[in-house]
């Protein structure tokens, strides 16, 4: 698999045929197409952007995106226009845990390219990139709305809030033990629908 | 502040139950008087009725713009047959902000109730409540407060044994800022990418999916249920002339005391940072350079003007002494995002930040905002660089300039203003950085983790 950002990524026809939301994934489609009027269920499409994200290891491919358009019942483009708009959806395949600093004013007035720095040289790659493990992608975020607790990351669902080097070992180590895929819609997000 | 001999502040009406042990349940909501506005409104009053408390209020939408809320609801078109919608703008994405996230997550219901309440006045029985992406697990706690409203009977179907039947949903974003300007939201909400429309027509006329809607900010709907409960009268009796009620801040930056504070519209901002119940002064006994007082969009103001107007009277945290001076020697209250820089801080690395933030959120659609804000941000480089000349300076002057006023939405505005206001205050501080090409950037977290060891 080619791992080019944006339209030039191969379409594999046999993968797509694979592609399927678990039916407990289906479920949670199914509530969030009921929260819409009947002739508007693309109006789902972040949403169940986000369930595909998760469903479908961290990352949109073109065979995801084309699944999630016959489950809306809209065209291929339409959902490749949003997912290309929107920061929180990954056009090539991430780390488990995608580890998102805040670099905006006031996690920068805190320390945030400290901690961006500390991390780089703990994980040893550089902001976009991912550990050779595939364990970790580093990225930097715009404002994520915690400039009170700053400076922070973003990893999947959780946010991690006055930062310091001894809290991002504990982070990292935390992750790196558990070993799982970090999603936005961790924390029991179908129970909650 | 003194009003009639009575001094008034410190009144909290939207998070004055913030510490109460589980408000975030429909149980303990209720015992401290929650839903009490949807059954006063419900039962005793028309929907005309409510409009008219919160245009009494003298309300205006607290996500930035500060338009009066009771005007923008008495815009939106009632056809018959065509269902209204009312949709909550939770998208808070403004360097700064992070007061809406703190309300829902602690008291989720009094947005629920503000919901119910104003859509009531509305007549809209279908509304979203469009959180931003990031912001995931809130939203999954505003689901569990949604999910105990309609088990109660608060949501669904005749609520109260009343006709009014009303629908709510959450919508998650995909991480965008320009989804908080309005039709970008509306357009997002419709599964688009969040390309501002052109104006008019006005969302309160053609808005989701072409039906009348109001969009309003988490805390303007949250202040309906005080509104409501007490009379748009009292409400209007807190703070100062056109600035009433109280607003949310959100303080960050080098201050003691970081956090969400309700204010009583009206305190000086000098209370505001340097006294115990608010900010508690700056951090490491340093002294204040810069303030951001409403959001990044906002013109910085150097110390002496953010505690004092051009005029030398005291600056108020309300919309007109803020704004006092104009663009000159004013500000705005903005968003409420409230950020303090200290003495060590550059001036020009923090508009690099805010810059880059622009350039990183202009949705493309109008070329001024799509390069101009590029433009910037390389130009800002190259003072951090050490590459800049002195000229560099009028460039960033010239582009700001050839933004404002030229953009569908005002996301130009919110990318030239910190630009020019950096320049218009700080300007030595460009040149010299030019003059001597080299710019010495600071280690934030050691200075301020060593001097706190």
């Amino acid at each position: 698999m080619s791992s080019q950002v944006h339209g030039t990524q191969h379409f594999d026809k046999a993968k797509r045929a694979e592609i399927k939301f678990s039916p407990e994934a289906m479920q949670t489609v199914q509530t969030i197409i009921s929260h819409y009027p009947e002739a508007k269920i693309k109006s789902a499409l972040l949403p169940v952007l986000h369930v595909a994200q998760a469903e479908f290891g961290g990352w949109l491919s073109p065979e995801v995106m084309d699944y999630v358009a016959s489950v809306l019942k809209i065209k291929p483009i339409e959902v490749f226009e949003v997912a290309s708009f929107y920061t929180m959806y990954n056009l090539k395949p991430m780390g488990k845990c995608v580890l998102e600093v805040c670099q905006t004013s006031s996690c920068w007035l805190n320390g945030a390219e400290d901690i961006v720095k500390y991390i780089e040289k703990k994980l040893n790659i550089k902001v976009g990139e991912t550990t050779t493990d595939g364990m970790f992608s580093l990225k930097v975020a715009e404002c994520l709305g915690s400039c009170g607790t700053a400076p922070m990351l973003q990893c999947g669902a959780s946010y991690h809030e006055n930062l310091t080097y001894d809290k991002v070992d504990k982070i990292l180590d935390d992750y790196k033990a558990e070993g799982k895929l970090k999603s936005y819609t961790d924390l029991d997000y179908k129970n909650t629908l | 502040m003194e009003r009639a001999g009575v001094r008034l502040m410190g009144k909290k009406l939207l998070i004055h139950n913030d510490k109460v042990a589980n408000i975030h349940t429909l149980d303990v909501y209720r015992a401290h008087g929650g839903y009490a506005s949807v059954e006063k409104a419900l039962k005793t009053m028309t929907p005309d009725q409510v409009t008219d408390e919160v245009k009494k209020s003298g309300l205006r939408g607290r996500g930035g713009a500060g338009f009066p809320t009771g005007m923008k609801w008495s815009f939106l078109a009632k056809p018959e047959g065509v269902p209204r919608y009312l949709v909550c703008n939770a998208d808070e994405s403004e360097p700064g902000t992070f007061k809406d996230r703190y309300l829902m997550e602690v008291i989720p219901h009094a947005l629920i109730e503000g919901m119910i309440t104003s859509s009531y006045a509305l007549g809209a029985n279908t509304s979203y409540i469009y959180i931003r992406g990031e912001y995931f697990y809130v939203a999954r706690i505003v689901e569990k407060a949604l999910a105990e409203a309609y088990a109660a009977g608060w949501l669904g179907k005749n609520i109260l044994g009343t006709d009014f039947s009303h629908d709510c949903y959450v919508q998650v974003g995909g991480g965008a800022y320009i989804c908080g300007e309005e039709t970008a939201l509306l357009e997002s909400l419709e599964g688009k990418r969040g390309n501002p429309r052109i104006k008019p027509p006005f969302p309160a006329v053609a808005g989701l999916w072409g039906c009348p809607t109001v969009v309003n900010n988490v805390e303007t709907i949250a202040a309906v249920v005080p509104i409501v409960n007490d009379g748009g009268e009292a409400y209007a009796k807190i703070g100062i002339g056109k600035s009433t009620g109280t607003k949310l801040i959100s303080a960050s930056g080098h201050i003691n005391k970081p956090g969400v504070y309700e204010i009583e519209l009206g305190i000086p901002v000098e209370e505001f940072i340097y006294s115990e119940e608010y900010c508690g002064g700056i951090r490491n006994r340093k002294k204040m350079k810069a303030v951001v007082a409403g959001g990044s969009s906002v013109p910085i103001l150097p110390t002496e003007l953010i505690l004092k107007t051009a005029k030398g009277e005291p600056r108020l945290m309300t919309y007109e002494s803020l704004a006092d001076g104009g663009f000159a020697t004013g500000t705005m209250l903005g968003s409420g995002g409230f950020i303090v820089m200290d003495e060590d801080t550059s001036i020009v690395k923090n508009l690099f930040t805010f810059t880059r933030f622009y350039h990183h959120e202009s949705c493309g659609q109008c070329s001024p905002c799509r390069e101009g804000t590029g433009w910037m941000e390389k130009i800002l480089k190259k003072f951090l660089n050490g590459t800049a000349n002195e000229s560099d300076v009028d460039l960033l002057w010239d582009i700001q300039s050839k933004i404002e006023g030229k953009t569908i939405c005002p996301l130009g505005e919110a990318a030239a203003w910190p630009v020019a206001a950096a320049i218009r205050h700080f300007k030595q501080e460009f040149l010299d950085v030019a003059r001597s090409k080299k710019f010495v950037d600071v280690s934030h977290y050691d200075r301020l983790n060593k001097i706190n060891a």
